[in-house]
């Protein structure tokens, strides 16, 4: 409800955000989160070698207190979202021309506030709590620190130093007696420290600061081992497919800040999230401008959360240690896309018009590359790679899911994926740890006779990532098909549109997950060993972090059982949702899809399809070809891409990853890199030649109409000058090059005051 | 006074050790040869505070001084260490930069 | 002779506003010539340590000019620090590197040539543009500057960068250390 203020200031109104700054001291404190980690690193940095486990217990002890800080946050946030009755902030607003446009136009339903009420669905709101603090003022905008405490933000919180306290302590065994053990703890604090910051982040510069701190982190930790080529180039490659973008997020921040700038009276811009989202979920703001920012903050979402065509870093990111590809490249950073989605809901769900549409740009870029990252898992041979691309896999889920309007549906995800990636990227970490080898065709095999622990965490991971009921994975799986909506013939309703293209690829997505976690668990723990020595298994502090997320990983799914599951009393009912959705001013009214029994059953079908065709492969027909041959096989020796063309073809095009990596550094690349060594050879070679050729040539001509008959050797001669000029000018100016100080800084002086002088005479 | 004496003095001077910058080989000379010049430059700084007659070009000539004195401490480091590696401070060998 | 400019400039000399002008002048043109001297003896004499000594000579004749300028506290500074400071710097760092040098060859002479082409352009450029643009500016300051002023302007409007600088000499010290140790 626009309400309008004094008659003086008649064009004023104000809007309520959805904010609030009272609450429970842990709410409005929740900047001690990042800081206890960031202090932790400074710590490590600084003392770390002189303690006596290298500063890992450093790293873990402050882990440890963030995570009960967040436990607790997370508890009074419960509270407070159920009892919590306190003022909201508004925002006062102009109410120029796009405000009457909001009221009376096509978004007309969200120009409506303060009714949380009478939307039945959305039930009581939920006032996020705000705490910030002016950082600078400059040129009258001011720019401000703060902690943003809400239901996403609180769920990121527990994900974050849950994930990261269990890799922390794993590393301690992982990479003891690294010769860089503490740098590479000092980079875990420093990591956790930034995601947490970006989770709690008040505003969007506060988000691309700490969106570019989370990077900076993934490369040196991608490239910990940076002796090794291939290491330094993975960090080099994540660090510059995310630059690529980070423009985009930089470009979107920009505009959105001036953008909200136009409805703020006395104002150039506000870089607050809440006021940004309330002003674009309610149609204040211009749907062209929004759509243009969606974009470019979309293009950011594709290089950190992987998502096709920017998602070739990640698989390479598999170079960094094992605990940081599960805490890094599964759990955390790569989500921090999504969560950037979920974060500037309001802009995006305007800007795309999720609601009531059937297709869009950020639904097509999530359905497409969990696809594609679905069929790119079948062919690799080091498991950490296939996990790699179980990864871009689930996290197109995720924001297929979001394009789709299923917004809880894709938090839901993100925190049960969370948990079942890091327990299998953990695993894998401990299969290598004991084989030395990522290789699953070359160096493992029959691993669960010698790794029981390791093999039973995997195989809870796997069937969770492949979601089969009761796992994680299979509730927040189901909640993302239900939220397509696509699916009126089977007697579901529409949730904010028909994405009916996108329930099929999601469900295809499900079939292929769950034969390519089958083929990965097979020629891991299953056949003979094929590797060389003596594998044995992990220690404890490998194995509890393992059997912690692999509870995780079987009950994490009851925290949203669906509405209208009839097993269960009301009141544990979609209590995830509950909690973390937010109701409130600043985020977009979203519809829910009701769940069905139908839908879950086809897709557990589809699970279990996929499942028993790799079966079918793997352990009946490979496992008697092996007993057969006599030796431990991977594949079958006359498979189908030895029998069929198009299957080897196809073979061919996922092994070379469908040939992204050639498009990039073989043709774009050099696209762009060789005509500017080739400009500049040129410009030696050819254009300083040429001209002089030219001149020559010109003169020949010149020559030969008027003094055809007269002297040809004048011409000649001229012209043989003028590539001995041009030859000797070369000459002279390789000497330019001596190497000598002093000479540059005669170069540097002479150039610098004919410049001024230059600029003198003109000026 | 005019204020273009002060002004073609450090100019002079400037010339001066951008000369001995320029051509001196040895090491200490070329650091001195550039107190030379930002001292011609404080000159001009100080001319134009009292010109303006404002106070900001003088605290501008302090922090110059102080730079100075930070910029000779790591030069002589650094010619320390040149002549440590290579038992002399001839700039003109020191060509490993050559193209 | 210092407290002599002191009086000129604050006008609490008898002498009448042109008889101080001359004299200033007067000065001006000794100490300007001096300098100029000292500074062409210093980057051409053959031996380093009078090249040091004719650097003070410089230097003592840039403190006389702050003075002539009315800027004491930067005159004593001047003194001070470069005088009292960095060429006894120079003078270890000269004590420490005894090197040898060859004779200046034909290349070396041809870098000369060039090298004062090039200061008679950098001269021709700069006093060029200062006589175009303050043709006959006249210097009147009223009073030097006090040291006081100084220190309010210093940890007041440039309290920032005064805080910056000292970072920055902690920072060369740190590394100048780091760099002239001798390796373990």
């Amino acid at each position: 409800m626009i309400e309008l203020l004094a008659a003086t200031t008649s064009s004023l109104t104000s809007i309520p955000l959805g904010i609030t700054q009272e609450g429970n001291w842990f709410l409005q404190n929740a900047w001690l989160i990042p800081l206890i980690p960031a202090l932790s690193f400074v710590g490590i940095l600084f003392f770390g070698k002189r303690l006596p486990r290298g500063g890992s217990e450093l790293g873990i002890a402050a882990l440890l207190a963030v995570f009960l800080l967040s436990i607790c946050t997370g508890f009074a946030w419960m509270d407070h979202r159920d009892n919590f009755h306190g003022e909201e902030i508004s925002q006062t607003i102009i109410n120029g021309e796009h405000g009457e446009h909001g009221e009376h136009g096509e978004h007309g339903e969200h120009g409506e506030h303060g009714e949380h009420g009478e939307h039945g669905e959305h039930g009581e709101p939920s006032l996020a709590v705000v705490n910030t603090a002016t950082w600078f003022v400059t040129g009258g905008v001011e720019f401000s620190v703060g902690t943003l405490v809400d239901g996403p933000a609180v769920m990121m919180l527990f994900v974050v130093t849950l994930v990261s306290l269990l890799v922390h302590i794993y590393s301690t065994d992982y990479v003891a007696g690294d010769r860089r053990f503490t740098h590479f703890f000092a980079f875990l604090s420093l990591f956790s420290a930034s995601m947490l910051l970006l989770v709690i982040s008040e505003n969007t510069l506060q988000l691309l600061v700490s969106w570019e701190l989370v990077g900076l982190c993934s490369f040196a930790l991608i490239g910990h081992w940076w002796e090794e080529k291939d290491n330094s180039n993975a960090a080099l490659k994540a660090f510059l497919t995310n630059r690529v973008g980070d423009m985009g997020l930089l470009i979107g921040v920009t505009i959105l800040f001036f953008a909200s700038g136009e409805m703020i009276p006395d104002s150039f811009g506000s870089f607050s999230i809440a006021t940004t989202n309330t002003l674009a979920s309610s149609g204040l703001l211009s749907h062209s401008t929004l759509l243009i920012a969606a974009c470019c903050l979309m293009a950011a979402v594709m290089s950190k959360s992987g998502q096709f065509f920017l998602h070739t870093w990640l698989p390479d990111a598999m170079a960094g240690p094992t605990p940081v590809s599960a805490l890094i490249h599964a759990a955390t950073m790569v989500v921090a896309g999504v969560f950037m989605i979920a974060r500037l809901y309001g802009v995006f769900f305007e800007g795309f018009s999720i609601g009531g549409s059937s297709i869009n740009l950020m639904a097509l870029v999530g359905g497409f590359t969990t696809l594609v990252g679905a069929c790119l898992a079948f062919v690799q041979r080091d498991i950490k790679k296939v996990l790699a691309y179980s990864t871009i896999s689930q996290l197109g889920y995720m924001v297929m899911a979001l394009g789709v309007g299923a917004w809880t549906a894709a938090m839901f995800h993100l925190f049960t994926h969370a948990f079942f990636k890091a327990c299998l990227f953990l695993g894998s970490g401990s299969v290598a740890h004991s084989v030395h080898s990522f290789d699953m065709k070359s160096d493992m095999g029959g691993l669960r006779k010698v790794m029981p622990q390791t093999y039973r965490t995997f195989i809870i991971g796997s069937i969770a990532l492949a979601g089969l009921p009761p796992f994680a994975g299979f509730w927040s799986k189901d909640e993302i098909l239900v939220g397509t909506g696509g699916w009126g013939i089977m007697g579901g309703t529409n949730g904010n549109g028909s994405y009916t293209f996108m329930l099929v690829m999601g469900m295809i997505t499900a079939a292929l997950t769950a034969a390519y976690m089958t083929r990965c668990v097979y020629l891991t723990f299953f056949g003979e060993f094929r590797g060389h020595g003596n594998p044995h298994e992990s220690g404890p502090r490998i194995t509890i972090p393992l059997w912690i997320l692999a509870v995780l990983a079987v009950f994490a799914g009851f925290l949203n059982l669906p509405k209208g599951f009839q097993l269960v009393p009301e009141s544990l009912q979609e209590r995830f949702g509950h909690y973390v959705e937010p109701v409130a001013g600043y985020f977009p009214k979203i519809s829910h899809a009701t769940p069905s029994w139908s839908l879950a059953i086809i897709s557990t079908i589809i699970v279990v399809a996929g499942i028993s065709l790799a079966w079918n492969y793997y352990f009946v027909k490979v496992e008697k070809a092996s007993k057969e041959s006599g030796q431990s096989l991977t594949e079958l020796p006359d498979g189908l891409t030895t029998r069929l063309t198009i299957a080897r073809m196809g073979h061919t095009l996922l092994v070379n990853k469908y040939y992204l990596d050639h498009l990039y550094t073989g043709i774009i690349t050099r696209a762009v890199k060789e005509p500017i060594a080739e400009l500049t050879y040129r410009s030696n070679q050819e254009i300083l030649d040429r001209t002089v050729d030219t001149v020559g040539r010109t003169a020949v001509r010149v020559g030969q109409l008027n003094y055809h008959k007269i002297d040809q050797k004048i011409v000649d001669g001229f012209v043989n000058a003028s590539g001995r000029i041009s030859s000797d000018s070369g000459e002279e100016l390789r000497k330019i090059q001596s190497g000598k100080v002093q000479s540059y800084a005669a170069i540097l002086f002479a150039a610098a005051t004919i410049l001024a002088g230059l600029l003198i005479v003109i000026v | 006074m005019l204020l273009n004496q002060f002004l073609i003095l450090s100019a002079v001077l400037f010339s001066i050790g951008v000369y001995g910058v320029v051509t001196r080989r040895n090491g200490v000379m070329v650091l001195m040869s550039i107190e030379l010049i930002l001292n011609s430059v404080n000159i001009n700084l100080v001319a134009f505070a009292a010109f303006r007659e404002a106070i900001p070009g003088e605290v501008f000539a302090l922090f110059v001084i102080a730079v100075a004195a930070a910029e000779v401490g790591v030069g002589l480091a650094m010619v320390l260490l040149l002549y440590r590696n290579r038992r002399n401070i001839d700039l003109a060998r020191i060509d490993s930069m050559k193209g | 002779m210092v407290g002599f400019f002191f009086s000129q400039v604050q006008g609490l000399d008898p002498l009448t506003s042109d008889e101080v002008l001359v004299a200033q002048n007067v000065f001006f043109g000794l100490i300007a010539l001096v300098m100029i001297l000292a500074a062409l003896k210093m980057v051409t004499t053959e031996n380093i340590v009078h090249a040091a000594l004719y650097l003070v000579i410089v230097l003592a004749g840039a403190a006389g000019m702050f003075i002539l300028l009315g800027a004491e506290f930067v005159a004593v500074t001047q003194i001070l620090v470069y005088i009292g400071a960095i060429i006894v710097l120079f003078l270890f760092g000269i004590m420490l590197t005894k090197g040898s040098f060859g004779t200046e060859e034909g290349e070396q002479r041809e870098r000369n040539r060039m090298a004062i082409l090039l200061g008679v352009l950098i001269v021709a450029v700069t006093s060029g543009s200062f006589i175009d643009s303050f043709r006959d500016a006249e210097l009147n300051r009223q009073a030097p500057s006090t040291t006081a002023d100084i220190g309010d302007t210093i940890f007041g409007q440039f309290i920032i960068p005064f805080e910056a600088i000292s970072v920055l000499l902690l920072a060369a010290l740190i590394g100048s250390v780091v760099v002239a140790r001798r390796d373990q």
